[in-house]
């Protein structure tokens, strides 16, 4: 037998006995309906059902909109909701002369191809594969992203579409450049959305980034840039 | 009395006695607090959702041959080596034969209490292979060659100034009183490890059944480094993670964080579903995931405290536990400590050896009260307490209750008793924390209430 058959056998035996259901100890909460007595198993939440008990995210657009720049906000996210293209190549541009940028890095994408190149500043792609040691230069990483979130101010990027898994998170600056139509009420609606996109054949890696990179490990005060970038800009438009 | 006992007597004896431990942890987690409760009421039903994420772990671990089949099956699928591991040894072995044949020198290793648990680093080492621990908290304590002091802040134990002398000596950095500082200071220590590091090596928050996905959980983008650059990546996890579905971390994900440190949702969540896939720029060419039981299908087999393999491990116990407040961290001896590790050492490393930790609860019940997947903590240390002494009784205690009964239960005994308590009050006063103290272990900490000079009984009885 070997490893896995062996502690397959070992949970199989232990499950013969089976274990009380979560709150039939006496003191289950009253809101919530009692788990149906079907045998051995309790059936799973609509995933949907999440939403009832779960920080809002916003009903309307426009309150999505709010509720995303009050977490950026609070997460020390520099969001920037622009008129169009133009406005967002101005921003960006604006951006990279504020901070001295020498060199970038990207990959090919609509939004990337339509912002990125008008900075005509030295960048390069990822796609297809880099030099770590080239990107770990570079002064910022532009990437696009598959989702923002409303009620957590999360914006997830994966690894085929969104320039692979080190260039959201390598350089020192993370510029997201997003649509208005990408952003969702909460992180149900945000599965769904990636589910939708990448269901028919997963990236290797998914990654829902809320915030620039933080700490708190030294007295419990929060430190931005311990590993990861020390700035996260959104700019949508 | 057992070794580990009465080194957790020895050890909480004198860390209870050291007001500066004292200041700074309750100053820590009282910034946790509030944060926590902000994030709280900020849920429209809190109650509710702990209600679910119980059922939904419930239904993970009562059926966790099947959850934990489909995960490796679809991982595997997608060309990641699962391998399973019975116990400490037999994960430390592989994980070395993984390193070995990738040829690495230096493994940059991302926070996993699971490796902790197994000992791995000290294994490594001595095989002559640099680790290097990347989550801020865990580097330092790996500086100052300790174990971590918490499972989620590893340490909290340690003030700036503390921090900045270690680097100072460890790393030959300029003295500073700034957090940011010293953050930078660790952050171009370990930029090089990233991109030269030829393994990498992580834990795992979340193992999602249906999709075949590991869900790991951070803040400072060290674990998303750790995944990105080595050609090598080994997750290693416990048979308990499983989930039983991806939309299932929409709930999971908010309640970590929130219990665990008061965020929203974490920095960063990540799901990996497989090494470097063609069309991809990046990512590990290799990627093995190390399922460790560890004796906790010894836990699932007993089904009264299965539920403790529901545990996240946020911490949110240890951090509303009297007791963690007050022996710390280190006291323990454990991997897990505060209320789960309470729980779980026994069962993980022997009821008898381990027995002292479920004693050491005042039963407040925080603990249960702050789980968010509503494991029953505290009734779960009277369990363990059950159990070790029906295990090995003790005649002496046994013996001890049967006088206390037998004293209860006849009225004449009891006045008796009480009387001559009375009549020795003023000279137990006299003796109280001398060696003629009969009751010295107790008053040497907490005083003891006076007898009354006069009893209730014989008060009303003066009444009527
Ligand atoms: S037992 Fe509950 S509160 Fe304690 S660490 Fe585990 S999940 Fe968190």
């Amino acid at each position: 037998m070997n490893g896995r058959e062996r502690i397959l056998a070992r949970i199989r035996e232990a499950l013969r006995v089976p274990a009380p259901r979560p709150g039939s100890h006496g003191h289950g909460h009253h809101d919530v309906p009692a788990p149906s007595p079907q045998a051995g198993r309790i059936p799973l939440r609509p995933v949907q059902q999440a939403r009832a008990w779960l920080p809002p995210g916003g009903d309307t657009p426009e309150e999505q909109l709010g509720r995303f720049a009050a977490a950026s906000a609070d997460l020390k996210t520099d969001f920037h909701l622009l008129a169009d293209e133009a406005a967002a190549r101005a921003k960006l541009s604006g951006i990279a002369s504020a901070e001295g940028w020498k060199q970038i890095a990207t990959h090919r994408a609509a939004l990337t191809d339509a912002v990125v190149p008008s900075l005509g500043i030295p960048s390069r792609n990822t796609d297809g594969g880099y030099d770590p040691e080239d990107l770990e230069r570079c002064d910022a990483g532009i990437t696009t992203c598959d989702v923002l979130v409303a009620q957590t101010g999360t914006l997830v990027v994966n690894s085929r579409t969104t320039g692979g898994r080190a260039l959201s998170v390598l350089p020192p600056h993370h510029v997201v450049l997003a649509r208005r139509d990408q952003l969702v009420g909460d992180l149900t609606d945000a599965f769904q959305r990636i589910r939708e996109l990448h269901g028919e054949g997963w990236p290797s890696m998914i990654s829902l980034v809320t915030g620039p990179s933080r700490t708190g490990d030294i007295e419990r005060i929060l430190v931005l840039g311990a590993h990861g970038p020390k700035k996260l800009t959104v700019l949508m438009w | 009395m057992s070794t580990a006992a009465a080194r957790f007597l020895d050890a909480a004896g004198s860390i209870t006695r050291n007001l500066r431990h004292r200041g700074l942890i309750q100053t820590a987690l009282r910034k946790y607090e509030s944060a926590r409760d902000r994030r709280k009421a900020a849920f429209h039903d809190w109650e509710s959702a702990r209600q679910a994420a119980a059922e939904t772990k419930w239904e993970a671990i009562n059926h966790l041959d099947e959850h934990l089949v489909s995960f490796a099956d679809k991982l595997e699928s997608r060309g990641t080596k699962v391998h399973w591991c019975g116990n400490g040894i037999e994960a430390r072995d592989l994980i070395r034969t993984i390193i070995r044949d990738a040829g690495a020198k230096c493994v940059v290793k991302s926070k996993a209490m699971t490796a902790e648990e197994i000992h791995l680093n000290e294994a490594l080492e001595k095989d002559g292979f640099e680790v290097v621990e990347s989550d801020l908290g865990e580097f330092i304590v790996q500086l100052r060659k300790e174990p971590p002091y918490h499972i989620v802040f590893p340490a909290m134990h340690l003030t700036r100034d503390e921090i900045s002398d270690l680097f100072e000596k460890e790393l030959g950095s300029a003295p500073t009183r700034e957090p940011e500082e010293l953050t930078m200071i660790a952050r171009r220590a370990l930029r090089r490890k990233y991109v030269t590091a030829d393994v990498g090596i992580t834990g795992a928050n979340f193992a999602i059944a249906e999709t075949g996905m590991v869900s790991i959980t951070e803040n400072e983008g060290n674990a998303r480094l750790t995944a990105a650059l080595p050609r090598t990546m080994i997750t290693l996890l416990g048979i308990e993670k499983v989930l039983p579905r991806m939309e299932d971390l929409a709930l999971f994900l908010p309640m970590l964080a929130t219990a665990g440190a008061g965020q929203a949702i974490t920095g960063y969540n990540t799901l990996y579903s497989g090494p470097r896939q063609p069309g991809e720029s990046d990512g590990p060419t290799e990627w093995h995931v190390v399922l460790l039981d560890n004796r906790r299908t010894e836990l699932l087999a007993d089904p009264e405290q299965r539920d403790a393999l529901h545990c996240i491990r946020c911490g949110a116990c240890l951090n509303v536990c009297p007791i963690f407040k007050n022996v710390g961290g280190h006291t323990y001896g454990t991997t897990y400590s505060g209320p789960v590790g309470s729980v779980i050492t026994p069962h993980l490393r022997g009821l008898q050896d381990w027995k002292h930790l479920s004693g050491s609860s005042s039963l407040c019940g925080a603990c249960t009260e702050a789980c968010p997947v509503r494991i029953d903590l505290h009734h779960h240390l009277l369990q363990n307490r059950r159990n070790a002494a029906s295990e090995k009784p003790s005649t002496l205690e046994r013996l001890t209750w049967r006088l206390h009964a037998f004293l209860m239960n006849s009225p004449s005994l009891y006045h008796l008793a009480k009387e001559c308590g009375r009549v020795f009050e003023p000279l137990r006063k006299a003796t109280e924390g001398t060696v003629l103290d009969p009751v010295r272990s107790w008053t040497t900490t907490r005083t003891l209430p006076p007898v009354a000079p006069v009893s209730f009984k014989e008060w009303w009885r003066e009444r009527r």
